[in-house]
């Protein structure tokens, strides 16, 4: 369940990219605390997880990092607000029932969420919809219809949306393509299998 | 709080085997330990059990916290034919969350309880006879005053760890905001910060059984003789109380499990008000309070109740934040869906207040049908936290 590959050592990458040295992080959904775990060593991150699966809460806390067990969709109310400053969620926003509370409770307990999230705008997508009429399967949506965790399908044009809707400020945004961040590449939101946001409010 | 809804059989492979209680006397005159309620008492003794060996870097210590009726007895057997084994032999033992093989384990019966400590049926130095009502008034931070000062008389200047459940998770607490440098882990199962009003509620309701009960007689009931528990005093009182706080341990589905409507002693009722145990469930209570005063004091009741219902970590430092913002242990709290005594939500005001002043914790709240007593009985569950946290505040404390 926790990918310790390639692209997750990637995505971490970017993700610390975003984070300036010494910076209060929460990480939702920090599944065995690999992240934190670098944040921590590598940042000097003071830092805290989040995460449902309970596997991944016992691999946390062997790795020594403080993990607080707890639905994402349930409304942190644990977490005080103004009390980080960083609210990181990597490919999980597409997974909870409600994005928008999540989304809005993120920047009120962080002055900065950064949001990694799926393109559903790709164009490998596009194209097996348009020729098998299928629900599409593909290497970053390995699921079939009936058993996919993914509950929201949204393209980049969409989550820029949401944000203007939700006044939230797009401070950055980040296409991957191929598992490579693609600042301002063209054609992102066809090209481009995920997307990198960090927002904050208006 | 201890109740036995489910002791689980263990083999004795991962037994510490027999211990003794051992005994300390601290606070001898000329400095009496000032109490927060304004007395002061002294000599105490303290009868408290360890277990393992304490390493040369005096690295390797945790200090086991009970609750409400526990006592020091944590694992173990007392002599080979002894029928029941300490309280956590579950946790405590070679190979265990809580390892014999590496730690030193100390558990030491509170102030004010019955098991050997310093109580109100100890006899006082002055009169000779047995305290009474005449006890001084003690807290919880009184009771932590006691167990550190036990800590420091065994040559320990830094806990690798302080771990308890209910009145022990707030003896925990307490510990990490009186001596924030004392603890390298704090582990506060199924506890709060602040005893609810509801929590208050049945310890009052435990208390008037004990002194509306004609033998009470104000506190002296001990007689003139050395008397087993059991043999004299508000024996119908202290068994009430008993039966009143085990309800509060156990959760609805527990109950409903465990018993049901099932009837003891027969197929169908009997239409007879003077069967006082008709059902399981009425029969169980009744052997609980049984069982509870043969080994327990009706005065140390009344004292630890109050002890509780007085503790209120926010109101005495000011609030959570400052009461727990100063110490770097890691934290590792639970609490139980099914604990109505000690619901989560207390739980997680104490994570609140963690999170917020930037301390080390890690919470869950656990799946569990036992209700309150869930942290005396999901031994498992607690191992799997535990011995990876332990291990690694052990491999960080041995390498500072």
């Amino acid at each position: 369940m926790f990918r310790h590959d390639h692209t997750a050592a990637l995505t971490d990458r970017l993700i610390m990219d975003q984070i300036g040295r010494n910076s209060r992080v929460l990480d939702l959904g920090c599944g065995d605390g690999r992240l934190l775990c670098r944040l921590r060593d590598e940042a000097d991150c003071s830092v805290q997880g989040i995460e449902l699966d309970h596997r991944g809460v016992v691999e946390a806390i062997s790795k020594g990092m403080p993990v607080i067990q707890a639905d994402l969709d349930e409304g942190l109310d644990e977490i005080p607000e103004h009390s980080f400053d960083f609210a990181v969620l990597s490919q999980t926003l597409q997974q909870v029932r409600h994005p928008q509370n999540l989304l809005r409770r993120m920047l009120r307990v962080a002055k900065r969420a950064v949001v990694l999230v799926p393109n559903y705008g790709h164009w490998r997508i596009r194209l097996q919809i348009l020729l098998h009429g299928r629900a599409p399967v593909t290497g970053s949506l390995p699921y079939d219809w009936y058993n996919t965790p993914n509950l929201h399908f949204m393209s980049m044009l969409d989550f820029r949306d949401l944000c203007r809707q939700m006044k939230m400020r797009i401070q950055k945004e980040i296409p991957i393509i191929h598992g490579e961040a693609a600042n301002g590449a063209w054609g992102a939101n066809v090209r481009a299998d995920s997307a990198l946001y960090v927002l904050e409010n208006e | 709080m201890a109740s036995e809804i489910a002791q689980p059989e263990l083999s004795d492979a991962n037994s510490v085997g027999i211990v003794q209680t051992k005994f300390a006397t601290l606070f001898v005159p000329p400095n009496p330990l000032t109490l927060e309620g304004g007395q002061k008492l002294g000599p105490i003794t303290v009868a408290y059990e360890t277990y393992g060996e304490l390493s040369p870097g005096k690295d390797n210590a945790i200090f086991v916290c009970h609750a409400l009726t526990g006592d020091s007895h944590v694992a173990g057997k007392h002599s080979a034919d002894s029928r029941k084994s300490g309280w956590w032999d579950g946790l405590v033992g070679p190979g265990k969350a809580l390892d014999t093989n590496k730690y030193f384990i100390i558990c030491a019966n509170v102030l004010g309880g019955c098991q050997g400590t310093t109580g109100p049926g100890c006899r006082s130095p002055e009169t000779g006879q047995p305290y009474g009502l005449r006890f001084p008034f003690i807290t919880v931070g009184d009771i932590v005053e006691v167990h550190a000062a036990l800590v420091r008389y065994l040559g320990i200047e830094t806990l690798l760890g302080v771990i308890g459940g209910s009145l022990g998770g707030m003896q925990v607490l307490d510990w990490v905001a009186r001596y924030p440098d004392m603890a390298r882990c704090a582990i506060c199962l199924a506890s709060a910060a602040k005893l609810s009003a509801q929590g208050i509620a049945f310890n009052a309701v435990g208390r008037r059984a004990i002194t509306a009960d004609p033998q009470f007689q104000n506190g002296d009931y001990y007689g003139d003789e050395p008397s087993k528990y059991g043999e004299v005093g508000p024996r119908f009182g202290l068994a009430l109380a008993r039966m009143i706080a085990h309800i509060t341990y156990l959760s609805e589905a527990s109950i409903e499990r465990k018993f049901g409507r099932d009837l003891q002693h027969s197929d169908h009722l009997a239409y007879d008000l003077q069967r006082e145990t008709e059902f399981k469930i009425e029969s169980y209570l009744h052997y609980q309070g049984k069982r509870f005063i043969e080994r327990f004091d009706a005065n140390s009741y009344l004292y630890l109740t109050r002890a509780m219902d007085y503790f209120d970590l926010a109101q005495r430092y000011g609030s959570l934040q400052k009461a727990l913002g100063r110490t770097n242990a890691r934290f590792l709290i639970t609490s139980y869906h099914t604990d109505w005594l000690f619901p989560s939500v207390q739980s997680r005001e104490i994570v609140t207040a963690l999170v917020e002043t930037r301390r080390h914790v890690t919470y869950l709240e656990l799946e569990s049908v036992f209700g309150h007593d869930s942290f005396l009985i999901e031994i498992e569950q607690l191992e799997e936290l535990m011995t990876p946290l332990l291990a690694e505040a052990h491999r960080r404390f041995r390498t500072s």
